[in-house]
């Protein structure tokens, strides 16, 4: 492979924003007809680094090199006009067009007069339709397909043009496992036609099944290239987040109070089924299971943003109905939602607004906001969560990942609850803000809380739980102490295997 | 899937259906209350309907590309008093008036460039400063309204061409002049939106922008071209409609957004953009003349006509909002 | 540091903008024409343009929730005229709250099918623009209406009356304003505004009542139509049908003027004030300058694009659109 030149090359490239570099002098390059990993936790800069090289981001420094030849990227028309395709996470679909029109978004075939050659268009729709075996043809429209089938309308969008490297950027999240045995013959088939591939990816056993090499980015820094027979899980893990991969358990243990919270058979449509589960005062409950298993569905539930179809919730052993988060909020719960960004934070207002809104109808002085109570609870909390801002006027939207998190933690802890809920409360954040929120959510179960952690990483989770529940595509699969839990026992009852059956 | 197909057929059907609803509701009350003694279904009457639904039918057809892209004009009713203004007031230019009737396709091409023009400016301003098509369409409604005062200050201005008059009068297979207009207008749009790359192009950027960008698809200038589309219709609606009557007040052509943004709402075309169709469009137009005539045949007034098209507008949001609604296990939020 | 020193011009510029330009209009005006900045003047002004300003305050709130009110010129028609036919039948005394009564509740109603049912505000408060016209005519038999006995009424009160020797409609806008404003910037109910503009499904993830929210801004924008509507009647004791008509743009474009955007979350009553003062000093200008009314729509074009362009163009920090 030394011999051969690569087909797409980054060179120190460097992107900043206002306040974060982005990327600092990141190289790596994509050979004719291999499959590149590119691996990071979130916030590392795998984005960014494809914006970059799509066009859509101009660098601050460095280059990109197709073959010898410099090029400049002014847009995703030029990167795709020079063999740069990419496929999306998120779908970048148009609903109500047809399949055939998607595939072929911005370059439909043309006859006279600027109409569409819709002959052409249905043939070579159709027969990339074939080869990736699909069960819809080229005139469905893509608004009726399921969001898997919808995927690999995307994944169609590779095989269209001549293309010299592409980019999948998780392909695999909604795939069903035979759709994914499809995706890599195609990922092999354009391997073998000496295509470059960069594949973004978090499953590690994708990334050891099909790649080549792989390269690692963290906090907008290259970590370096390995070839993938070479290294394995731990060695690439520990080149992602800087250390050893921290597997502890969590170590103390306190006096658990009653039950806060217990929920009885809960089901609701086809979202998750027959839950029950208690969490007690003092006692760090974690959930774990891979996206779409119904966590997230069963918080918001709890804090009624959902109308289960069968079940009961009671608090502190009396039956509740949640209709909505005021009645949540009223019994003294708190969601950390998943989506800080669309959920959990106003962007455009200040952190003391932000922070003291679920409560803002207590806070007054006569028929006004006690301005005053405001800014003393933003800087109670501040200085409790070490939230860094230059002040309670700062807009939230300009603040750090990691600070805005604290942000919605402080919300949520500035109503005192009795049961906290928290989604996800690390994701897109560094590391030193990760370990922070960890201790701190240790921190409030030994004050007598009730807390539920919901989290798809596995250190996460048997770092900060007294107990684990571990879910499958809507099932408590089982219900582990964190003496007894181990890696194994805990990724077979999420994969739906090897759980003894005994729903919690 | 099921319910799904079934609600997506409802809406492509509901506004036949609608019509067909009016139809037998205006001919059966009819009967009852109306005066006159001729039939609500009368064929003359139906020929007379279409002619009247061409001014806000020709408009209706360029906002529907524009709103399928994403974007809305509310200055089509000020586009369409300076073309009807320049068509009148043109002819009487000295050098146009030594041309006889020689001037007449010249007084055309002026009113039809001048709403062109004025419509690619909406789409050049909305391309170039990024400021929503709401507040530059908004503007250039005031601005074009006082562009148009600045001719004949509140005086009509008149100019008529016993020609022109004569063509606009004519009836061509038994269809008015107007009707044509509207039926090639309406056939134009659908050959564009339906089978041209402009008009796909148009559809995939209105339903998910950032998709049609990152396939490199250029949003400006097709958001400029369909500027100019419904400003060269709202032209030539003006210019069928003027060369009839001869005279044209700085006032005309208000409320006319209105109207038009209601028959292609009616028509299915979705707000957001990404979904619509001309055929509706024109079954929307066709819905609001139908009513106006019917409520006028049973004896009801203008203020009726007012008050039922908008509870219908607002019934038939509701109604959408009803079949899309999702299952029960939906997040409340 | 020059690159500092042009960001910090261009973001004072982005958010004192308006004030600038206010400045900078009537530094021009007073230079012009040396009547412009009397006292009578601009009491006159002012006075000319508080029904305008008193819509645009309710509109500010509904703009600020993230939504739009096309509704409010028909909805201020018939409020004058409801309020003068009733003059008549039942009194003033009965007429005005019977008015507010009848006015609020078409508000409750948009209310409730923008706040609760979520359907899209533009074509909601389109349609209503029609169906309450229509309503209008309907109510008045398509008559203009007018007050029998004009001189004999202390109606007339809100809309020619003085108090301190202010004209009664600045002090009824200057009153709603400094409610309004307060209660915007200051109180609980304000800030769940912003919030439900600026990320409604935050807001309701935090426990904000979404819905009802959205439908107490429509009920504040029907009353200040309705109070719009009191000094209309009162100012003239009698009226078309279609008083009202087309003052929905107007009113939107001084809620644009002060800097309010449509996508909701951003705005102040004193920056809507400041659009509505604008809008009516260039009028008043140009008049002054002996230019005809129409010029005035003209250059209130070009103000709205140039405001709310430079506006964003502040936000991305670049002049031109990224739009390929």
């Amino acid at each position: 492979m030394t011999d051969t030149k690569p087909i797409l090359r980054l060179d120190g490239i460097v992107k900043t924003f206002p306040g974060v570099r982005a990327l600092d002098g990141v190289s790596f390059a994509v050979m004719p007809g291999e499959v590149h990993a590119l691996m990071g936790e979130n916030g590392a800069g795998k984005s960014t680094l494809m914006k970059v090289l799509g066009g859509i981001h101009q660098p601050d420094g460095g280059a990109i090199y197709m073959g010898d030849e410099q090029v400049v990227m002014s847009g995703p028309l030029e990167a795709k006009a020079k063999g740069i395709v990419f496929i999306h996470q998120e779908l970048s679909l148009a609903e109500e067009l047809t399949v055939a029109e998607n595939i072929y978004l911005g370059e439909l075939p043309r006859k006279s007069f600027g109409r569409v050659d819709w002959k052409t268009l249905a043939e070579k729709t159709n027969a990339i339709l074939k080869k990736l075996r699909v069960g819809f043809d080229a005139l469905t429209r893509v608004g009726d397909l399921s969001i898997a089938n919808q995927q690999m309308v995307e994944i169609a969008r590779a095989l269209t043009v001549d293309a010299k490297a592409v980019i999948f950027d998780e392909p695999t999240a909604s795939l069903t496992d035979a759709e994914k045995v499809v995706l890599f013959d195609v990922i092999s088939d354009l391997k073998a036609d000496g295509v470059g591939i960069i594949y973004i990816s978090h499953r590690m056993e994708e990334i050891f099944k099909i790649t080549d090499r792989i390269s690692v980015l963290r906090d907008g820094q290259y970590q370096g290239t390995v070839a993938t027979p070479e290294t394995d899980e731990e060695r690439v893990t520990q080149m992602m987040i800087g250390r050893k991969l921290d597997l502890t358990r969590n170590a103390s243990h306190h006096e658990l109070g009653d039950v806060a919270l217990e929920v009885r058979g809960l089901s609701c449509g086809k979202l998750y089924t027959d839950i029950s589960f208690e969490v007690r005062r003092g006692e760090v409950v974690g959930f774990y299971g891979l996206v779409g298993a119904g966590r997230t569905e069963i918080a918001e539930t709890l804090f009624g943003l959902r109308d289960p179809s069968a079940g009961q919730i009671l608090l502190d052993g009396e039956e509740v109905r949640l209709n909505s988060p005021v009645d949540a909020i009223a019994r003294g719960i708190s969601l950390v939602p998943e989506d800080r960004k669309g959920q959990g934070l106003v962007l455009g207002m200040n952190c003391r607004d932000n922070m003291t809104l679920p409560q803002v109808d207590d806070l007054t002085a006569g028929p006004f906001v006690a301005e005053g109570a405001e800014v003393a609870i933003f800087d109670q909390y501040r200085d409790q969560l070490d939230i860094r801002t230059p002040g309670w006027r700062a807009r939230v939207g300009n603040l750090s990942g990691g600070n805005q998190q604290k942000i919605v933690i402080g919300k949520w802890l500035s109503m005192h609850p009795s049961l906290l809920i928290v989604d996800e409360p690390t994701r897109g954040i560094d590391v030193g803000s990760k370990s922070e929120i960890h201790k701190l959510l240790r921190g409030l179960a030994a004050k007598g809380y009730a807390v539920m952690v919901i989290s798809s990483e596995m250190p996460e989770v048997l770092h900060v739980s007294d107990r684990i529940v571990a879910m499958y595509s809507g099932r408590i699969m089982r219900t582990f102490t964190s003496d007894e839990v181990t890696e194994d026992s805990l990724i077979q009852a999420i994969s739906g295997l090897g759980g003894d059956g005994k729903a919690a | 899937m099921q319910p799904g197909a079934l609600s997506k057929a409802l809406k492509n059907g509901a506004i036949w259906g609608f019509i067909v609803l009016e139809l037998i509701f205006f001919s059966v009350a009819g009967e009852f209350m109306s005066l006159s003694d001729t039939a609500f279904m009368d064929w003359e009457n139906m020929l007379l309907l279409l002619k009247q639904s061409a001014p806000i039918g020709i408009i209706a057809m360029g906002m529907t590309i524009v709103m399928v892209n994403g974007n809305i004009d509310l200055s089509v009713g000020a586009t369409f008093a300076i073309a009807a203004i320049i068509l009148l007031d043109s002819m009487t230019w000295p050098f146009m008036a030594a041309m006889g009737d020689w001037a007449i396709p010249f007084a055309w091409l002026f009113a039809l460039i001048v709403g062109t023009l004025l419509g690619a400016l909406n789409g050049l301003l909305v391309w170039k400063t990024g400021v929503d098509a709401f507040i530059v369409t908004l503007g250039s409604m005031l601005g074009y309204r006082g562009i148009v005062f600045m001719f004949n200050g509140e005086n009509p201005t008149s100019h008529l061409n016993w020609t022109l008059v004569d063509f606009a009068e004519a009836e061509f297979l038994g269809i008015a002049t107007a009707s044509w207009f509207l039926l090639a207008a309406t056939g134009a749009m659908w050959f564009l939106m339906t089978k041209t790359v402009h008009g796909r192009n148009a559809y995939a950027i209105g339903d998910n922008r950032e998709a049609a960008v990152n396939a490199g698809i250029r949003v400006g200038p097709h958001m400029m071209i369909n500027f100019a589309i419904i400003g060269f219709l709202a032209a030539l609606s003006a210019v069928v409609f003027y060369s009839e009557s001869g005279s044209v007040n700085p006032n005309d052509g208000q409320l006319y957004e209105l109207w038009v943004i209601t028959a292609v709402v009616l028509g299915g075309t979705k707000i957001t953009g990404g979904a619509g169709s001309v055929i509706g469009t024109f079954g929307g137009v066709i819905a609001i003349q139908l009513l106006r005539k019917g409520l006028g045949h049973i004896g009801a007034d203008t203020s009726t006509v007012n008050l039922v098209i908008g509870l219908i507008l607002i019934a038939v949001l509701f109604l959408d909002r009803q079949l899309n609604v999702k299952g029960k296990e939906a997040l409340k939020v | 540091m020059a690159t500092l020193s042009k960001q910090k011009i261009g973001s004072v510029l982005a958010k004192q903008g308006i004030l600038i330009a206010f400045a900078v209009f009537i530094v021009a005006f007073t230079l012009a024409n040396n009547k412009f900045l009397t006292v009578d003047n601009v009491f006159s002004v002012v006075r000319s343009s508080a029904i305008l300003g008193v819509m645009a305050l309710g509109v500010t709130f509904v703009v600020i929730s993230g939504n739009l009110d096309l509704s409010v010129g028909s909805m201020m028609s018939f409020s004058t005229i409801v309020v003068l036919d009733l003059h008549d039948k039942i009194g003033p005394f009965l007429a005005i709250p019977a008015m507010f009564a009848m006015t609020l509740c078409l508000g409750a109603f948009i209310g409730i099918l923008v706040g609760y049912l979520r359907l899209n505000s533009l074509i909601v408060t389109l349609g209503m623009l029609s169906a309450i016209h229509g309503l209008t005519l309907t109510y008045s038999g398509g008559q203009n209406m007018d007050i029998a006995d004009k001189e004999g009424t202390w109606f007339s009160v809100f809309g020619q009356g003085t108090a301190l020797g202010i004209p009664v409609p600045i002090l009824i806008f200057a009153l709603l304003a400094a409610v309004l404003g307060l209660m915007l910037s200051r109180t609980p109910f304000g800030r769940k505004v912003y919030a439900v503009g600026g990320n409604g499904t935050a807001a309701t993830f935090s426990g904000i009542r979404r819905a009802r929210t959205v439908f107490m801004c429509y009920i504040l924008s029907a009353f200040c139509v309705a109070t719009a509507g009191l000094i209309q009647a009162s100012r003239s004791l009698g009226s078309q049908n279609t008083v009202g008509q087309g003052l929905e743009l107007e009113v939107l474009a001084a809620v644009i003027l002060g800097g309010a955007s449509l996508m909701g979350g951003s705005g102040t009553i004193f920056k809507t004030v400041i659009g509505v003062l604008i809008l009516g000093f260039i009028q008043n200008g140009l008049l002054l300058l002996g230019l005809q009314f129409y010029v005035q729509y003209v250059v209130t074009w070009v103000i709205i694009i140039l405001a709310v362009w430079l506006d964003i163009a502040a936000k991305r920090g670049r002049l031109w659109s990224p739009i390929a």
